[in-house]
């Protein structure tokens, strides 16, 4: 233990080391080998001047790059050959894993339940995000309030899970049960249930823990979008005589439909990579499956590198809607910046 | 010797061409002031000389050797900005000594270059403060004494006393034009909106429109001689009057322009009449608005305290050798 | 005049009763479905940390929200055979104690059937159905007499409620940092978070420089490409990369699963978005300062390290935040590219572990639970500023 303390300690050093190394060496060797006097013809002076400035973005650049094209880009390309070979990854056999996910049960029921929490999830965030900051916004406690809500946000969905396991927790009718979503059911006079074997049930009760996780972020950005509408537009529906129902959705929601839609496709991407709360709480039993998990299982469990990298392949088609939003977006900001 | 020399200069983005066909020599320790209309590229031309800016075609030379490559350090030029740019984590000390240290100037020199221009600029009490401490005139002789401790041999100042209020503006005009007696070898490029500005610190002045060099001259010289209509009118305040058609008849010219000190108010025959519309009084003078006909009421300069009063009759009388006559394309035409 | 002085009470008068009531039922129902809501998402959390320190008994048979009222259960105990009597004045005697050594706990109730296990309280005698009489004390001590011997050869059953006092214990958590090796998984976290954090930040610091404030060609495609590349799913690497390190650490004859490996790994799946967020914040500096240091003669070396790197410490501090949490609470990387031996396995791995061996044992689980999200709600509650601005740099705009 010690000596994973001192490993971990001497790992930080020797990473601070290496990264100072390189950014000030690269910068040093740079300014070092291009060094200008004032002795030097003006000439060459402007010469090495500019060859200085245009080679030092590269050095800024470039463990960035790197890290782009090995963790990120050569992925992408070579899980798509992948997808393309059989389990070993020896034989090309075309489409095959494709036209084999089209066909396969589960494949299309962790579709199906993607589908699902793709509308579940982001829908119910957003939508306690949006109700949360409106009245935390107008009530004294609202502050505290937000920072409990917004708590989840940064606990680990593992951790999630192991708290909504408890929640979820049965014990038989004859005896007291102690999770409280039981407990609550049977103070109500109904029986208790296995609540993660009922089918479509355990689905809900499983987006539920990413709502859980998830309305803290999109409350706190929502919630800023909504302090940034001006005042004035706000005081002038007032004296045109709409009420505060409908200055809200008549006023408000439209002058924050950007940062909604922003909030919206954030909580997408990551319903779209769930992974680790199906793994923890069911690991895809009783149809809970998701695209995220049968893809590790497939790989790291049933050890087939194509079908795998074939799931894969079809989690990065449904982001790509989302991946081409964003670039435009960012193309307007440089345009107009 | 530090003579600025601008030929055939062009500066564009994509295809929008800011900068078109400059042509300037500035000579060693001048004082040059460049105006014009808001947009009209006074910022683009000085950034393109301190080498912050590319230039797409012509040349920059500072003291007879083409700059145009040259890095903005190496230009020897020092700039003074609009917003400061003073670099708010550090103190005053260290805002001034920066550019020293990056020249690589023992520790003693830098300390007693920014002692000197912090005396020179009564900014000694100051040197420890960060610059959130320090209120807008304070700031902006700081960012002047950033400038100063460099030695350029070309000083930038883009529209340096434009955030500061009108008091402060008119003393650290006076301190600006004392600081270019001191240093007489220092040419001295100043970019401003405001013609008071303009008229008491130039040497010469030079006027842009559009991305093109309208006119070049001391402030009188723009002043008596302008040499087109928009300069006519864009130097001098109040702006000079202007009248064409039936009214620049008489005068043999397209248009003639004569400005508010040049009119006597006559009794009855003037060249031109017309009835009082309002008189502002300044004390000290004041103006008189008359309607003539013309789209726009001419403007009268009185001495004292006006004599007329809205809805008088009156005729207006140009010093004829004072008047401007314009040409159909705006240029004047010889007396 | 005077009709305007008169008839402003009145109307005061009239308005009043309506108006005040609808605004205070309104503002009533905002304090309770905000106060609703809070509960429902505070509570999960509020059991975990709760139940982690109940005791073991306890926890497994009452709700952790009785946790303050004494628990009760329903128990039986069986009653010695009949060669354990003995015979005193004339009597023949079996003691004994039903809670057995475990004198914390209180009988109730009892009774010598199901049914009747509520129908006693401590103190009485009862008869019993095999004979004789029963007395059970508060404390579990019985006393069955008869005035003939004993015969029976098993011994009867007797029901009771026992009453648990309520009790906390640390001993939960000393259990799972020392034996289920959660003391060990949180420093693996922090070796793998640590590192992981520093590297991409700093990498990502120059990279965010030079996209805002250097020209260079290709600038707007690699901002572009950048911005592409966040939404990348993470499960598309898994394979690729980890065949790519399988192939570098056979050259070295190494182990492919190790801490440095990691520590790339999510650095590579985090630059683009670290990357994005400092670019956003740096290219909002004031731009006349970088142009005043270049006009002083500073390259871009020195401006990065002395004016922007200074001035942009807020954002680098959210965004180390994030990037931290999210390494140290991500399952999938560390379960992909560090290797199962126990000086490996990071929290989440470990509470995974633990969940498959001990699904039931919640007063490991909510122990270890709770271990894991110590730091990140310390980070949270010490550094929420911080925490929201991130969010809000990466998504208001
Ligand atoms: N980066 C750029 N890209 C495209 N056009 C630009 C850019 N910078 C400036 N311009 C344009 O160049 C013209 C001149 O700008 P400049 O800043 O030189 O004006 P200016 O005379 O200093 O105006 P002001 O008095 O308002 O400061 C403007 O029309 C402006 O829109
Ligand atoms: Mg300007």
């Amino acid at each position: 233990m010690i000596g994973q303390v001192l490993y971990a300690a001497s790992m930080v050093a020797f990473a601070v080391a290496l990264l100072f190394g390189y950014f000030w060496g690269a910068n040093w060797l740079l300014d070092r080998m291009l060094a200008t006097t004032p002795a030097m013809a003006g000439e060459a002076i402007t010469r090495r001047d500019s060859l200085r400035t245009r080679i030092r973005p590269w050095i800024f650049l470039a463990p960035t790059l790197f890290f782009l094209a090995v963790f990120l880009i050569y992925p992408i390309i070579e899980t798509f050959r992948l997808s393309l070979f059989d389990r070993l990854g020896q034989n090309f056999i075309w489409f095959a894993n494709y036209s084999w996910a089209w066909n396969d049960a589960t494949f299309r029921q962790s579709a199906f339940n993607n589908l699902a929490w793709l509308i579940v999830v982001p829908a119910l965030s957003t939508g306690f995000g949006l109700l949360i900051a409106v009245l935390a916004d107008r009530l004294w406690w609202g502050g505290l309030a937000k920072t409990l809500v917004f708590m989840p946000m940064a606990i680990s969905f593992v951790g999630a899970a192991v708290i909504w396991r408890f929640v979820y927790a049965y014990r038989g009718p004859d005896m007291a049960q102690i999770g409280i979503l039981n407990a609550f059911v049977t103070w109500l006079g109904y029986p208790p249930q296995v609540w993660l074997q009922i089918p479509l049930v355990n689905s809900f009760l499983l987006m539920v823990i990413l709502v859980w996780i998830q309305t803290g972020f999109a409350m706190v950005i929502l919630s800023a979008a909504l302090r940034g509408i001006p005042q004035e537009t706000i005081e002038a529906a007032r004296i045109d005589g709409a009420g505060e129902v409908r200055i809200f959705f008549t006023i408000m929601i439209p002058q924050i439909a950007t940062t909604i839609l922003v909030v919206w496709t954030t909580i997408t991407i990551h319903v779209l990579k769930v992974f680790d709360i199906v793994y923890a709480m069911t690991n895809g039993e009783n149809q809970t499956q998701v695209l995220g998990n049968l893809m590790y299982r497939w790989t790291f469990i049933a050890g087939d590198s194509g079908r795998g990298a074939t799931i894969a392949i079809v989690i990065l088609l449904a982001v790509t809607p989302i991946m081409i939003w964003n670039i435009r977006r960012a193309r307007a900001a440089e345009g107009t910046g | 010797m530090s003579s600025v020399k601008i030929r055939n200069l062009y500066k564009r983005y994509g295809k929008v061409e800011v900068l078109r066909d400059v042509n300037l020599d500035i000579h060693s320790g001048e004082f040059v002031v460049f105006v014009g209309p808001s947009g009209c590229g006074k910022s683009t031309l000085l950034r393109c000389i301190s080498g912050l800016e590319t230039v797409s075609e012509g040349t920059i030379e500072i003291d007879g050797r083409v700059v145009n490559d040259v890095a903005p350090s190496k230009r020897g030029i020092a700039m003074v900005f609009q917003s400061y740019a003073l670099y708010p984590h550090m103190t005053v000390f260290k805002n001034m000594a920066y550019g020293l240290k990056l020249m690589g100037l023992p520790k003693e020199t830098i300390a007693a270059k920014v002692r000197e221009a912090a005396e020179k600029l009564q900014l000694t009490a100051y040197l420890d403060r960060l610059p959130k401490a320090l209120s807008g005139g304070q700031r902006q002789r700081v960012a002047i004494g950033r400038a100063i401790v460099r030695d350029p041999k070309v000083f930038l100042f883009d529209e340096p006393l434009s955030n500061l209020d009108a008091a402060l503006r008119v003393q650290m005009r006076i301190e600006i034009s004392q600081l270019k007696e001191q240093l007489t070898s220092t040419t001295m490029i100043y970019v401003t909106h405001d013609q008071v500005e303009a008229m008491t610190m130039a040497d010469r002045i030079v006027v842009l429109k559009d991305g093109v060099v309208q006119q070049v001259g001391s402030p009188m010289e723009l002043y008596d001689h302008p040499q087109s209509l928009f300069v006519a009118g864009f130097i001098g305040s109040p702006k000079m009057n202007f009248l064409s058609g039936q009214f620049a008849d008489p005068f043999k010219a397209h248009t003639v322009g004569i400005r508010a000190e040049h009119l006597d108010i006559a009794p009855a025959d003037g060249a031109w009449s017309g009835r009082v519309i309002y008189s502002e009084n300044l004390g000290s003078d004041s103006f008189v608005y008359v309607d003539v006909g013309a789209p726009e009421p001419i403007i009268v300069r009185q001495p004292g305290k006006a004599a007329h009063h809205a809805g008088d009759v009156v005729g207006l009388a140009p010093k004829v050798h004072e008047l401007h006559r314009f040409d159909a394309d705006g240029r004047p035409m010889m007396h | 005049m005077t009709s305007i002085a008169t008839d402003l009470p009145v109307a005061r008068e009239s308005r009043l009763p309506n108006w005040l009531p609808r605004v205070g039922v309104g503002r009533l129902l905002a304090h309770l479905a905000l106060l609703f809501l809070v509960v429902v998402w505070t509570l999960p959390i509020a059991g975990l940390l709760v139940s982690s320190f109940r005791d073991p008994d306890q926890l497994a048979v009452s709700g952790w929200w009785t946790a303050l009222t004494a628990g009760r259960v329903q128990e039986a105990a069986r009653l010695p055979r009949a060669t354990e009597q003995a015979e005193e004045a004339g009597r023949f005697v079996i003691r004994g104690n039903l809670l057995g050594a475990n004198t914390d706990r209180q009988i109730a109730t009892f009774g010598p059937t199901n049914a009747t296990l509520r129908a006693n309280e401590p103190g009485a005698t009862v008869a019993m159905p095999a004979g004789g009489e029963i007395t059970v004390e508060a404390d579990g001590a019985y006393l069955w007499t008869s005035p003939t011997a004993f015969t029976h050869t098993t011994g009867p059953r007797i029901y009771y409620v026992a009453e648990i006092p309520p009790q906390f214990t640390l001993e939960n958590y000393f259990t799972v940092l020392t034996t289920n090796g959660i003391g060990r998984s949180f420093i693996n976290s922090l070796t793998v978070a640590l590192p992981a954090t520093i590297i991409s930040v700093v990498v990502a610091a120059f990279a965010a420089y030079a996209l805002a404030w250097m020209r260079f060609p290709g600038r707007t495609l690699l901002v572009v490409a950048v911005v592409g590349l966040i939404v990348v799913p993470l499960q598309l690497a898994l394979i690729p990369v980890l065949r790519l390190y399988n192939n570098v650490a056979g050259l070295f004859g190494v182990d492919g699963k190790g801490y440095f490996g990691v520590w790339l790994a999510h650095t590579g799946f985090g630059i683009p978005l670290t990357v994005y967020l400092l670019r956003n914040y740096m290219a909002g500096l004031p731009r006349e300062i970088m142009e005043s240091a270049r006009i002083d003669g500073a390259s871009h070396f020195q401006i990065f390290v002395t004016l922007v790197l200074p001035l942009s410490i807020p954002a680098v501090a959210s965004i180390s935040i994030f990037q931290f949490l999210w390494i140290w609470n991500d399952l999938l990387v560390a379960l992909v590219f560090l290797g199962a031996q126990d000086d490996q396995v990071v929290l989440t791995g470990r509470l995974i572990n633990l969940l498959g061996a001990y699904g039931d044992r919640w007063e490991l689980l909510t122990a270890g639970a709770f271990v894991s999200i110590t730091v990140p709600l310390i980070v949270f509650f010490s550094l929420q500023r911080y925490f929201v601005r991130g969010l809000l740099a990466g998504s208001v705009k």
